[in-house]
């Protein structure tokens, strides 16, 4: 009884029920095979993230973006500016409180460094619908190399909690084929 | 202080009852239900706010009432009543003297401060921050300080459960060694001080910070040392509440576990393999490489889990063994059929550890895989998730116990039968709601913690699928079920504390001990076995289609 002493004074040399044994193998090789998922995923799977990243300071980042943006706009909706970038480029994205700036357009299927970091507090980057969610933090360079496989038009949701105006920060993003 | 310990006996049991520790169970159990009633209505506010045609609260409110939403349950309700258990599973369960029950009088009161003093800094305004209080975004110094001072008061309290432990062996209060749920609150209490440490290593400079004495604090060594008190809490809580499982299974069933061995050796996982699980708060944040992810997400592979997977087995299947021993043989369902689904004590119990498993269980496994991460971080599939953790599961299971501890401590008899029969049924369907429900908007990826899912306020536009709105609707239901299955406890709960007649020999349980089974080979649980067979179908083929998920989003390197 479990709210009384065990009745074998010594419980660790009790007998195991077969059944006990069983489960308890079968739980622990499932652990391993989805240890090992994640392993294989970084071998054999297309969707994963870098981990590259470079403490900078957010000055620097900001500058960079300006320069993108500077080089590459096309147009400006909302007074933000639709900054399409040669494919393989480094493309930078600020997130800010309550802002994610500039728009990027991209082309389909070509690959891009995404530089991705905050000015103030954390952000959370959901694009949408795609739903790839990344967290941004002040002073992190976030780096990763991404290739858009759907053309249309996506949504930049932020989804970490950065105050009042949390809901109300939301980017855009173009992917041309 | 021994010599003014005051016993009584208790009938159901025979067990000496330390008084002290009776009236400390009692004011630790009456402070977590208080909480529990101030964040459960936070919560309906939160739940009535997301629904999109009813969209309560302004924004403001709707942060601050998520924030107290998350501290009130999250943080006091769950360890005020962790604290009652670990006084009920050491004293009480050990015949013993409670040791320092001033101490834990200290502990308590500390805790009472804190719990208040952080409610008024988030009340004020000016601490919005969510429980998690993510750096750099600042609070309100006292905001911190609460937080501080109730950790103090759970450090003493745990202690105060550990001093028990020597004083019982010392005064030999029972004989070999200490009983399973005892076991199962010892791996809670020595998780629970590594918890606290790191809580500790992390609030008090960030005090500090919000009081301008520190100039910076790193967001992401925040984060990390955050998560190792924020996710730790979460195995002190498994723990607790599969000690509360073995417990109700024992006293409602007199049911004994099949190996004592194998239900140890699952609780000690659970301390050997805590590892950093904030990894998996982490896993897609910049900068920490994926071999400290995947190694610390899975616990150094997937060990803790399989002590959850092992008591997901031993639990419901020391309940068919004393089932199938008084004669409920027939098929393979008659033992779970003929349970006494009418107890709320034993009903809370089953529902608890079905939608943990099945709901709460699963989901986090896939969730917290290094890449499957990346479709659903900081979605409405983590709050679904761990409503399936932290209220199908722990607040469940505590609701359950609740109902032994009031004729068993509170020494009265359960005020309007009827609707405590009820309760735990009300309050499942709810939170499975609430949990499904957010998981699936979630994998339509709408946000969490976030006041407005049509962006009216916003420059520039997106819309959500029509499907994601639905989901929302049908979560506003389900959170006023949830509420009404809050209120039905609550209810309850006071009634009988207060005007609940005084029990008699009569009227308590029965304890109606198993002794056992006969010899490990003969134990026969098919039913058991069918159960965690589709449980682990569930799980193979829930975690191998968010894969496919993953594959079909934008490759990533
Ligand atoms: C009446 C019952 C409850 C309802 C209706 C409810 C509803 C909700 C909703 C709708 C959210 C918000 C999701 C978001 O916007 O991100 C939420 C968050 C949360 N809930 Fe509950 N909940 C209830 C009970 C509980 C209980 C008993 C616990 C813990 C034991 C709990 C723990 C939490 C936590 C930790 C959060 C996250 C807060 C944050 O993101 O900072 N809830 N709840
Ligand atoms: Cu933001
Ligand atoms: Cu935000």
């Amino acid at each position: 009884m479990a709210v009384v002493p065990p009745t074998e004074r010594i419980w660790w040399k009790e007998r195991i029920a077969k059944v006990e044994i069983m489960w308890v193998a079968i739980a622990f090789l499932w652990g391993l095979v989805m240890f090992f998922m994640m392993i294989y995923w970084h071998g054999a799977g297309k969707q994963n993230i870098s981990n590259e990243a470079y403490r900078t300071d957010p000055a620097v980042f900001a500058q960079k973006a300006q320069a993108m943006a500077e080089q590459y706009k096309v147009r400006e909706e909302a007074g933000i500016p639709v900054v399409h970038p040669p494919p393989g480029s480094d493309v930078y994205l600020i997130a800010r409180l309550w802002q994610w700036w500039p728009i990027l357009e991209l082309e389909k299927d070509k690959a891009y460094r995404l530089h991705l970091m905050s000015m103030d507090w954390q952000h959370g980057f959901s694009a949408q619908p795609v739903n790839l969610n990344l967290q941004i933090h002040p002073n992190y360079d976030m780096v990763l190399t991404v290739t858009p496989d759907q053309a249309g038009e996506f949504g930049i949701i932020c989804n970490e909690y950065c105050g009042i105006g949390h809901h109300t920060m939301v980017g855009r993003l173009y992917v041309k084929e | 202080m021994a010599t003014a310990t005051q016993f009584r006996t208790c009938p159901t049991t025979g067990l000496r009852v330390d008084l002290k520790a009776e009236n400390l169970i009692k004011a630790n159990a009456v402070a977590a239900v208080i909480f529990l009633a101030v964040g459960g209505f936070f919560g309906l506010l939160v739940g009535l706010t997301r629904w999109p045609a009813v969209h309560l609260l302004p924004a403001d409110w709707f942060y601050l009432a998520l924030t107290a939403h998350g501290l009130d349950v999250l943080i006091v309700w769950i360890i005020f009543f962790e604290m009652a258990i670990l006084y009920f599973a050491s004293a009480i369960l050990l015949n013993s003297r409670l040791a320092g029950p001033r101490w834990a009088w200290l502990g308590f009161g500390l805790m009472v401060v804190g719990a208040v003093v952080v409610n008024i800094a988030v009340l004020q305004g000016g601490s919005t921050v969510m429980f998690t209080s993510y750096v750099p975004m600042k609070a309100a110094p006292h905001f911190y300080l609460g937080i501080i001072l109730f950790a103090v008061g759970a450090l003493i309290g745990c202690f105060v459960f550990f001093g028990t432990l020597v004083v019982a062996k010392e005064e030999r209060t029972y004989q070999g060694s200490i009983p399973l749920v005892t076991f199962g609150a010892l791996t809670a209490a020595i998780i629970a001080v590594f918890t606290i440490a790191s809580g500790a290593i992390i609030l008090i400079p960030t005090l500090l910070w919000s009081m301008g004495l520190i100039s910076h604090i790193d967001s992401l060594m925040y984060k990390t040392i955050w998560w190792a008190m924020g996710h730790s809490s979460q195995q002190v809580n498994v723990s607790a509440h599969v000690a509360v499982w073995y417990a109700i299974a024992a006293i409602v069933l007199g049911a004994r576990t099949l190996s004592e061995k194998v239900s140890r050796t699952a609780f000690l996982l659970y301390i050997l393999f805590l590892q950093l699980a904030s990894a998996h708060h982490l896993l897609v944040e910049p900068g920490i490489s994926s071999e400290w992810k995947i190694f610390n997400t899975s616990y150094a592979m997937y060990l803790a889990v399989l002590g959850s997977m092992i008591h997901g087995m031993t639990v419901p299947g020391s309940i068919e063994a004393a089932q199938r021993h008084r004669g409920l043989n027939r098929g393979l369902f008659e033992w779970l059929r003929k349970a006494p689904w009418g107890n709320p004590a034993f009903s809370g119990m089953f529902l608890s550890l079905i939608m943990f498993g099945f709901i709460g269980g699963i989901s986090g496994v896939v969730m917290g895989t290094e890449q499957l991460n990346i479709i659903m971080h900081n979605t409405l599939y983590t709050p679904g998730h761990f409503h399936g953790t932290v209220v199908a599961g722990t607040t469940l299971a505590f609701m359950a116990i609740t109902y032994l501890i009031i004729p068993l401590i509170f020494r009265r008899e359960l005020v309007m039968k009827k609707i405590a029969q009820w309760q735990p049924y009300v309050f499942s369907i709810g939170v499975a709601g609430l949990s499904l429900f957010m998981m699936g908007a979630g994998t339509l990826g709408v946000s969490r913690r976030h006041w407005d899912m049509t962006f009216a306020d916003a420059a520039l536009k997106f819309d959500y699928p029509e499907a994601a709105f639905l989901m929302m609707g049908l979560n506003g239901l389900s959170a006023i079920l949830a509420a009404l299955g809050g209120i039905m406890y609550i209810a309850v709960v006071v009634g009988s504390v207060l005007f609940g007649k005084r029990t008699t020999e009569q009227s308590l349980p029965k304890l109606n001990v198993i002794a056992s089974y006969g010899s490990a080979d003969s134990v026969k649980v098919p039913g058991t076995v069918v159960m965690v067979a589709v449980f682990f179908t569930a799980f193979v083929l829930y975690y191998f289609i968010n894969w496919k998920y993953l594959s079909e989003i934008w490759p990533l390197s």
